[in-house]
């Protein structure tokens, strides 16, 4: 007889859980936003270098397909968008491969919506206006330009100290091997390990202006003040905890087709397999996707810091290990 | 060995690390938003018990150490290694020396069965049960009547750790002690 059947999240958790989820669907059914569900079988996956995706064989109309799990339900809420669906939410469940740990399981559920005609600023106070909404006790929201969190915490610049100066940053803080390591790389242990931590420890702290280079699927732009181009995109932290990450979407067709291509390749030099891309989100940018900002917020987390618990499993039915 | 990459880390594993043999007691996968994943890892060295904190790129491998835990009894010193006995029935016998004994040393008492770690087949470390039984052979006369709170006083006790204990203790009793903290828990 094993012991691993019972749930790893106490009955009197889900239940807070189902109200939590009755609470953000009033929220956004007040704003007139729609609520879909789109699939979690795509036949295109994420390419983001960083993420791992799962693909299985699937027998279809069309023979022996190979489909992915979707990372976040972005692909196929952006092809909503350019159908002309106007704003819309969805709770989806979406797939990591590997990303095990007290904040990460491999299969969790996504908040992400998108917002046409809204800016950057706009959906950062919608995104603050939720948050609240489910932990009203929450201090208050301020925005945090990257480049000053380095400077303050590290007193160098991430966009023009020399690439040797970061390694040897990230190896002194990170006690790790990073001799070989690109620039991104280096920024991103020095995130995680000296930056990150202190986030949010009085309300809700909202990074922006990453470098162009993080900019994933997020516009870039030339910031007149720091003199370099930055990434149209913000994350927003509490309690050391990264929640949502959020972008003014990019809607260039040939644009988002060479951020798969380039993805691709960088996957190949890193000897990761490449994923197969959305020739579908491609073809609906090209149709016309209206303007507007889009965010998604790892729902679990956000429970997790509602109900204050230590762990993404406590708030799951049934973490991997145990599913 | 094997080796184990950082997604098989958890705690328990034992895994080589600057050539010596380490515990992990601790894996947090990180992820900064869109960026590259890292775990940050809590190991302790096993052969100093030093804990390390470093930091790996998600997928890198560890080699696996060699690494047991076995319960042997204390038989017996001969001033320059001290000898344990498997209690498997085996009879077999190691000795370990001042080092790998370390603390150890003041909560030893014969026919007790403490956990010997070995590494490659030698040992490098000794825990003591969490409890032990042993004699008071020294503190100053018990206050007669005195068994309420309050007040404390040193004891050598016969395997020549020196602790705290109540007043009224005498000379000669055995109490129960709790190895991790060093402190007095109650009459034996």
């Amino acid at each position: 007889m094993t012991d691993d059947w019972h749930p790893t999240a106490s009955i009197e958790t889900l239940r807070e859980r189902s109200r939590l989820l009755a609470r953000i669907r009033a929220f956004f059914t007040e704003r007139d936003v729609l609520e879909v569900e789109t699939p979690v079988l795509g036949h295109g996956g994420s390419t983001d270098v960083h993420l791992d995706s799962l693909c299985l064989a699937a027998t279809t109309p069309a023979g022996c397909e190979r489909l992915w799990l979707q990372t976040s339900p972005e692909f196929h809420m952006k092809r909503l968008l350019a159908a002309g669906s106007g704003p819309i939410f969805q709770l989806a469940r979406s797939f990591r491969n590997g990303e095990v740990g007290r904040r990460h399981n491999i299969e969790f559920t996504m908040l992400e919506w998108y917002r046409p005609g809204f800016t950057l600023d706009t959906l950062i106070g919608e995104t603050d206006a939720l948050i609240r909404h489910v932990l009203p006790s929450v201090g208050p929201c301020r925005q945090r330009r990257y480049r000053d969190l380095f400077r303050e915490a590290l007193q160098v610049d991430p966009f023009t100290t020399p690439l040797g100066t970061l390694r040897q940053l990230a190896m002194q803080h990170g006690q790790i091997d990073m001799m070989e390591s690109e620039r991104d790389a280096c920024l991103d242990l020095l995130m995680s390990v000296m930056i990150e931590p202190g986030l949010g420890r009085d309300g809700i702290d909202v990074v922006i202006d990453y470098p162009a280079s993080q900019a994933a699927l997020a516009r870039r732009r030339y910031d007149p003040e720091d003199g370099v181009e930055v990434a149209a995109r913000f994350e927003v932290y509490i309690n050391g905890l990264e929640l949502a990450n959020g972008y003014h979407e990019l809607t260039d067709a040939k644009e988002q087709a060479n951020r798969f291509d380039e993805d691709n390749r960088e996957r190949e030099r890193l000897g990761k397999p490449p994923v197969d891309v959305d020739r579908r989100l491609v073809a609906a940018l090209q149709a016309g996707m209206p303007e507007g900002c889009g965010v998604a917020l790892g729902l679990d987390r956000l429970i997790q810091l509602v109900l204050g618990k230590d762990s993404v499993a406590d708030v799951m039915a049934f973490a991997t290990p145990n599913a | 060995m094997a080796n184990y990459s950082t997604n098989e880390f958890k705690g328990g594993l034992k895994v080589m690390l600057d050539g010596d043999p380490c515990n992990i007691v601790e894996n947090e996968f990180v992820k900064p938003g869109k960026g590259q994943a890292f775990n940050r890892v809590k190991l302790r060295n096993l052969i100093t018990g030093r804990v390390w904190e470093r930091t790996f790129k998600s997928g890198e491998s560890l080699e696996g150490a060699d690494v047991m835990d076995l319960e042997m009894e204390y038989l017996y010193t001969d001033g320059d290694m001290w000898h344990f006995m498997k209690t498997d029935g085996s009879f077999e016998q190691y000795a370990v020396d001042k080092k790998a004994l370390g603390d150890t040393e003041k909560w030893l008492k014969e026919q007790v069965a403490y956990t010997v770690t070995l590494w490659n087949d030698n040992a490098i470390s000794v825990t003591p049960p969490n409890f032990i039984e042993l004699e008071v052979v020294e503190t100053d006369p018990g206050l007669k009547g005195d068994t309420a709170q309050g007040g404390s006083k040193p004891a050598t006790l016969s395997s020549g750790a020196v602790v705290r204990v109540p007043l009224f203790i005498n000379q000669g009793e055995v109490l129960k002690i709790d190895t991790r903290s060093g402190e007095y828990v109650s009459r034996a």
